[in-house]
């Protein structure tokens, strides 16, 4: 049985789609239960390489020396991940690489865990102190299309980065 | 206390010997990135001017996109150390195209030579425990020359600690412009660049 089978929500769904319409052939993920059918499918799909990551910095520098090659990425984090990887990012704008993220929130929606909230404060704003466009999906339907907005950005006609979050609202609060 | 072994430059000239026209390479920043630049300014060099601890992915997403080319990823072992994890990340993917070279003098170089943990963490046996079975130290310069050959093979991955002395070389500084070094990089390997 496909590990993705019978996983998965609606933008999970629309996100794979979107990655497959803008031509990704890798994608770095640490893992978040936020994305966890996003993460399956993408395993799954015979024209991408996933790469599970030690730590989210490897994804940026996976994806810049895919791009070297001639392959389109994606990385794939939680919110806590961005905290890590600032170094990495100002590489990314150096060498001009393209980069387009998917960021599952926490610590803004009915958080359990009140160590998720100081990171949670912080991604937009360190993702936009970093260049990168950030936009925010507040519902299901909005995902594919500010996919389409990021890969657009990122590998049209100059090499910019984005990142889309998905809002805890979106995803549902960690029950425990 | 490690590296009292060979001389940095004559050490990658000879782990390069066998490159070929088609090898690529992608260098940590810093003392590696002037060893490959003194060995051979090529356009299939990738120099990291910054991005510390990331050099083994950057390599890693290479070789993944470009099996037909075999990879080399010259770093040093203050490096290797920040980014010790993607040990684990490149093993897990285990491209037979990668190998990846640390030049240790047990030093950072670039700052100062204060000690790395490299002399206590053998960075060799490390990369084995991570998955990597091809794993291990050269210390000398006529092992090295006898084991150059597996380094352009794409019968990895390989991961080897090559023990250098302490001394400085004299600095080669290739081109900065990472834009530029991308697309000259780019141009080289025959990837069309419509965008980006």
């Amino acid at each position: 049985m496909a590990a993705s089978e019978g996983k998965g929500r609606r933008w999970h769904a629309d996100a794979l789609a979107a990655l497959k319409r803008h031509g990704v052939r890798q994608v770095g993920y640490v893992p978040d239960a936020g994305l966890s059918g996003l993460i399956a499918f993408c395993e799954d799909d015979p024209d991408i390489d996933a790469t599970v990551l030690t730590t989210e910095e490897e994804g940026v520098a996976l994806l810049a020396g895919a791009w070297l090659g001639g392959d389109r990425g994606c990385l794939m984090m939680q919110s806590s991940g961005v905290g890590n990887i600032p170094n990495m990012l100002a590489m990314r704008e150096s060498g001009g690489f393209p980069l387009v993220m998917i960021v599952t929130m926490r610590g803004e929606h009915a958080e359990f865990n009140p160590w998720q909230e100081p990171m949670g404060r912080m991604t937009q704003p360190l993702l936009e102190a970093a260049g990168l466009t950030v936009t925010r999906a507040a519902a299901e339907d909005a995902v594919g299309g500010l996919l389409d907005d990021a890969f657009t950005h990122a590998y049209g006609s100059s090499a910019g980065a984005a990142a889309v979050l998905i809002s805890q609202e979106l995803i549902g609060a960690k029950t425990w | 206390m490690v590296g009292a072994a060979m001389d940095r430059r004559a050490a990658v000239a000879a782990a390069f010997r066998h490159r070929g026209a088609d090898g690529l390479v992608v260098t940590g920043l810093g003392s590696p990135t002037w060893d490959a630049a003194a060995t051979e300014d090529s356009a299939l060099n990738f120099y990291l001017w910054g991005g510390m601890g990331g050099a083994a992915c950057v390599g890693l997403g290479l070789a993944l996109a470009r099996p037909d080319r075999p990879v080399c990823v010259l770093t040093g072992d203050g490096e290797m150390l920040m980014g010790i994890g993607s040990l684990s990340t490149v093993a897990r993917k285990a491209p037979k195209n990668l190998s990846i070279l640390v030049l240790d003098n047990g030093h950072y170089g670039e700052t100062g030579m204060q000690p790395s943990a490299s002399d206590t963490t053998d960075l060799a046996r490390v990369a084995a425990a991570c998955g990597i079975a091809d794993s291990r130290s050269i210390a000398t310069m006529t092992d090295l020359e006898a084991d150059a050959g597996t380094y352009f093979a794409r019968n990895g991955p390989v991961f080897r600690r090559i023990l250098i002395a302490t001394g400085d070389a004299p600095r080669v500084l290739p081109e900065k412009d990472g834009v530029k070094l991308k697309a000259r990089f780019k141009d080289a390997i025959g990837v069309r660049i419509t965008h980006a």
